[in-house]
C-alpha cells in the first residue's frame, strides 16, 4: 500500500496509508482462497462475512462488498482502520501460515471508502417500528453499533452523548491522521438516517439518571457504553506540574478540540520540543505521533517492558519508528522535575529488566535497583492506560460494579440492573474499538431477546451474572 | 442548540446572561455549573449556575479573554453551541449556625444561590462582597436580600471598607462574630487568603475551585489539585473544597498554564477585532 513518506508526513495530519486502487483491490482479493471453513471469520470479533466481501472485491463489486460488511459491522472505515488485524483476521488466514495473509484490514477499508466517496450510502431495509424505545448511553463504537442494530430491527433508538460530538473514542482518542473525523461524522449521519435520534452535551448521572429515562421518560430498555474515561496516573512526584497531561486530555485536545489548528480553533494544548510519552499501547503511539506533528523535536517513549510485549497496534509502532520516534524500553518514570514557574523540565527514570509472566501473561517488569537516568522534557504525557468513569454507577446504586469500577454484566451484556445492559471498556476494561462493537452487538441481541423475546443461538435466558468476587 | 434569552453588561466585563436549556434548569443545585461553548471552534468553559427559572438558568460570566469575549459580542436570540449540565457536586448546605459568605468579581453572582439555600436551612447570613471600584459591584439588593448582615470592601475604597473580604473578615473576627461555616467564591488569591483567615479560628471553610477545565466529567484530569495530599478531579469530585486542604500554590501555578496561548489567541482574533472595529466605527456592511 502506497503511504506518505515518514518526513513528510510527520508535518501534517493526513492519513499515512493512501489506500489501494481498485486494481490492486482486485489483485489482492483474488489471492484470498475462498476457505470453505474461514479461519478468518472464527478470527473476527463482530463474525464478519469475509470471504463473502473479499469475493465481490474480486468481481469489481465495491459497493456490494461494503453492504455485505454491513450486515455485521456498521463501522467498516473505522474498522479498515484502526482493527488490530494482526491478532484477528489476519492471524488466523490460511494464506498467512506459509505466505503472507490477505490484507483483510485494507480490503475492508478500500470498499467502505470506495462506497461512502462515491456519495450515495444504500439505507439497508428496516423492519417495522415495533413500539419499543431504547437510551443509549455514549455515541462510541460499541453505543453506535447497538443503535445501528436495533434500528434496522424496528426500535426507535435516542443516544445521549456528553460530548457536543458524537463516536466518543472514534473522536476524541483516535488522531485525524489515523481515522479522519469526516469518516466518523458520516457514520453517524448514516446512523441518523436510518431514525437514530442523537442528542449531544447530555452528561447521564447528572441532567438526568437511569431511573428516570426508564420510568419518567418511557425507555423500555437502556444500554452503557461510556467507556474507560477515567485517565490513570503513576502517582509520581511532579505530576501536577504544567506540561504534564494525561493521554486523555492531551489527545482530547488536540482530535475532539481540533487544537492542531490553533489558533483558528481556540483551545490551546502545549506544544513540546522535547517530548516523553508514558506507555507503550495504541494511545501512547497516538500521543508521540500527535506531538511531532505538533513539532516537537525530539519525542521519546519511555515503556517499562520490551518491545515483543508492546500493546499497540503493529502498523502504528512501525509507523512511530519510521517518523522517528525514540524508543526507551524497559524504562520507567519514578519523578518528574520542574522549574521555580512549575513547568516540568525534567523526568528520572529507572532501568527495569523482564521477570516470571504477571496475570496478562506478560513477562513481568522489575525495577533495578540504583539504576536511574534523566531525561529533559518540556512536555510529558502518560499513556498507561484508563479506570471506569464513576458517574454513572454513583448515581444509580442498582448498578452493580467490581472493584475497579467497571460495570458487572452477563456473558451477553445484562447487568444487575433489570432491563439495563452494558458493553465496551466500561465493563472489560480499556480494550479495542471492534471488541467494543463486537459486545454492542450481543448486548442488542440481548435487548431483542428480552423485550421481543427473539432469540439467538448466542442467548443465554437466564441472567447468570458472575459472582461478586470474580 | 441553546438560546441566549436575555443578556445584559451588569457592570463593565460582568454579563448577565439567561440561557434556554430545559434539563440544566430542572436539575441544577446551589454550588454546580455548567460548560459551554459559543461556536464549534470555541474552548469549553466552566460558568457557576445562579438562578434557575421553568427552562432557563443564569449565569454571570467575566469576560477575560477569546471565549468569554466570543459570548460577550453575542446578543439575545443568538445560540450557543454547547451546554452541558448541570455538572460537579452540589454545595454543601446544612443548618450549621451563622454562616460567612465571601464573594469576589464573578463570584458575587455565584454566592448567591448559596446564599439562598443556605437561608432557606435557617442559617444566620453574613456576605461580604468585594470588588475593585464601586461601580463594579452589582447584585446588591438580592444579596442583601437573603443576608442578615452586608459588607462591601473596595481596593480603592470608593465604597465601603477599603480593602478585601478578608479585610472585612478579619475585622469582624476580631470584633467578636463566631462564625460555624465560611464559604469563599472568586479568584484563586482571594479564596486562598481567606481561606488562610478563617484557619487559625477553625472554621470550616469551603471554596469553589476554578480550575482550567476541559471535559468536565472527569476523563481527562484536567482540572486536578492536590487537596488534603491527595488528587481530586474539581469537575467530578468538586468544584466545592476544604479550603484548608487546598495546595494553592499548585493550583495557582496550574491556572497560568496557557497565559502564553490566551495571548496569541486574544490578540490574533478576528471576531474580537471586528468586535473592536464596530464598537468605535458602528456595524460594518460585510
Amino acid at each position: 500500500m502506497n503511504e506518505q513518506p515518514p518526513a513528510i508526513r510527520v508535518k501534517n495530519f493526513e492519513e499515512v496509508p493512501f489506500g489501494l486502487t481498485p486494481e490492486q483491490a482486485r489483485l489482492e482479493a483474488s489471492r484470498c482462497l475462498q476457505c470453505k471453513r474461514p479461519k478468518c471469520v472464527e478470527g473476527c470479533p463482530v463474525q464478519v462475512q469475509i470471504p463473502d466481501f473479499i469475493a465481490l472485491i474480486a468481481e469489481g463489486k465495491f459497493v456490494e462488498a461494503a453492504c455485505k460488511i454491513k450486515e455485521t459491522n456498521v463501522l467498516p472505515a473505522v474498522c479498515g482502520r484502526v482493527c488490530p488485524q494482526e491478532t484477528q483476521c489476519e492471524a488466523t488466514c490460511i494464506l498467512g501460515r506459509r505466505h503472507e495473509p490477505v490484507a483483510i484490514g485494507y480490503l475492508e477499508r478500500f470498499c467502505a471508502d470506495f462506497e461512502r466517496l462515491g456519495g450515495h450510502v444504500e439505507l439497508p431495509k428496516k423492519a417495522k417500528p415495533n413500539g419499543k424505545k431504547v437510551a443509549i448511553v455514549g455515541s462510541g463504537p460499541s453505543g453506535l453499533t447497538v443503535a445501528g442494530d436495533l434500528a434496522l430491527l424496528g426500535y426507535q433508538v435516542t443516544i445521549f452523548e456528553a460530548f457536543h460530538k458524537g463516536g466518543g473514542v472514534l473522536v476524541y482518542g483516535i488522531p485525524e491522521f489515523r481515522l479522519p473525523k469526516e469518516i466518523v461524522e458520516k457514520e453517524i449521519h448514516y446512523l441518523e438516517r436510518l431514525g437514530v435520534e442523537i442528542k449531544y452535551n447530555h452528561v447521564i448521572g447528572k441532567c438526568k439518571t437511569i431511573n428516570e429515562l426508564l420510568t419518567r421518560d418511557g425507555f423500555d430498555a437502556l444500554f452503557i457504553g461510556v467507556g474507560a474515561g477515567l485517565p490513570r496516573f503513576m502517582n509520581i512526584p511532579g505530576e501536577n506540574l504544567n506540561g504534564v497531561y494525561s493521554a486523555n486530555e492531551y489527545l482530547t485536545r488536540s482530535n475532539l478540540m481540533k487544537a492542531y489548528l490553533f489558533p483558528d480553533y481556540n483551545t490551546p494544548v502545549i506544544k513540546g520540543s522535547k517530548v516523553i510519552v508514558v506507555g507503550g499501547g495504541n494511545v501512547a503511539m497516538d500521543c508521540a505521533r500527535t506531538a511531532l506533528r505538533l513539532g516537537a523535536n525530539k519525542v521519546t517513549l519511555v515503556y517499562r517492558r520490551a518491545r515483543e510485549q508492546m500493546p499497540a497496534r503493529a502498523e502504528e509502532v512501525h509507523h512511530a519508528e519510521e517518523e522517528g520516534i525514540i524508543f526507551k524500553l524497559l524504562a520507567n518514570p519514578v519523578k518528574i522535575i520542574g522549574d521555580e514557574q512549575g513547568n516540568v523540565c525534567r523526568v528520572k527514570c529507572q532501568n527495569y529488566t523482564l521477570g516470571e509472566p504477571d496475570a496478562s501473561g506478560r513477562r513481568r517488569p522489575i525495577p533495578i535497583e540504583n539504576s536511574f537516568f534523566e531525561l529533559e522534557a518540556d512536555l510529558v504525557i502518560i499513556a498507561i492506560g484508563n479506570n471506569a468513569n464513576p458517574l454513572i454507577p454513583q448515581s444509580t446504586k442498582e448498578i452493580k460494579t467490581n472493584k475497579w469500577g467497571n460495570i458487572i454484566t452477563d456473558p451477553i451484556g445484562r447487568t444487575s440492573m433489570k432491563r439495563v445492559y452494558a458493553a465496551g471498556d466500561i465493563v472489560t476494561g480499556a480494550a479495542t474499538v471492534i471488541s467494543a462493537m463486537g459486545g454492542g452487538r450481543l448486548a442488542a441481541k440481548a435487548i431483542h431477546f428480552d423485550l421481543m423475546g427473539v432469540s439467538d443461538p448466542m442467548i443465554t435466558t437466564a441472567c447468570q451474572l458472575p459472582k461478586e468476587d470474580e | 442548540m441553546y438560546e441566549i434569552v436575555e443578556k445584559r453588561e451588569e457592570v463593565p466585563n460582568i454579563h448577565r446572561l439567561i440561557i434556554r436549556e430545559p434539563n440544566v434548569a430542572k436539575k441544577a443545585k446551589p454550588g454546580q455549573f455548567v460548560i459551554l461553548m459559543p461556536d464549534e471552534k470555541g474552548e469549553r468553559i466552566p460558568m457557576s449556575i445562579v438562578e434557575t427559572k421553568k427552562d432557563t438558568f443564569t449565569i454571570f460570566m467575566l469576560e477575560l479573554g477569546i471565549t468569554t469575549g466570543k459570548i460577550a459580542n453575542m446578543h439575545a436570540g443568538e445560540q450557543l453551541y454547547a451546554v452541558a449540565g448541570p455538572l460537579g457536586r452540589p454545595a454543601e448546605i446544612e443548618y450549621y449556625g451563622t454562616v460567612l459568605l465571601g464573594g469576589g468579581c464573578y463570584g458575587i453572582g455565584a454566592i448567591y444561590p448559596l446564599a439562598k439555600a443556605l437561608k432557606a436551612k435557617g442559617n444566620r447570613i453574613v456576605t461580604i462582597i468585594e470588588a475593585r471600584s464601586k461601580y463594579l459591584i452589582y447584585l446588591e439588593e438580592k444579596l442583601r436580600a437573603v443576608s442578615d448582615e452586608f459588607y462591601i470592601a473596595t481596593s480603592d475604597g470608593s465604597r465601603g471598607t477599603n480593602g478585601h473580604v478578608q479585610t472585612v473578615l478579619d475585622r469582624l473576627i476580631k470584633n467578636g462574630h463566631r462564625f460555624d461555616h465560611a464559604k469563599f467564591i472568586g479568584c484563586t488569591y482571594m479564596m486562598m487568603n481567606c481561606s488562610n483567615i478563617t484557619a487559625p479560628y477553625r472554621i470550616p471553610t469551603r471554596v469553589a475551585l476554578n480550575t482550567i477545565m476541559l471535559d468536565g466529567s472527569g476523563m481527562c484530569g484536567c482540572c486536578r489539585v492536590s487537596v488534603g495530599g491527595k488528587i481530586k478531579f474539581a469537575c467530578v469530585d468538586g468544584p466545592e473544597f476544604d479550603g484548608h486542604q487546598v495546595d494553592w500554590a499548585e493550583l495557582m501555578k496550574r491556572k497560568a498554564a496557557y497565559q502564553e496561548a490566551e495571548m496569541i489567541s486574544y490578540q490574533t482574533s478576528p471576531h474580537i477585532c471586528r468586535a473592536l472595529i464596530e464598537s468605535y466605527f458602528g456595524e460594518s456592511d460585510e
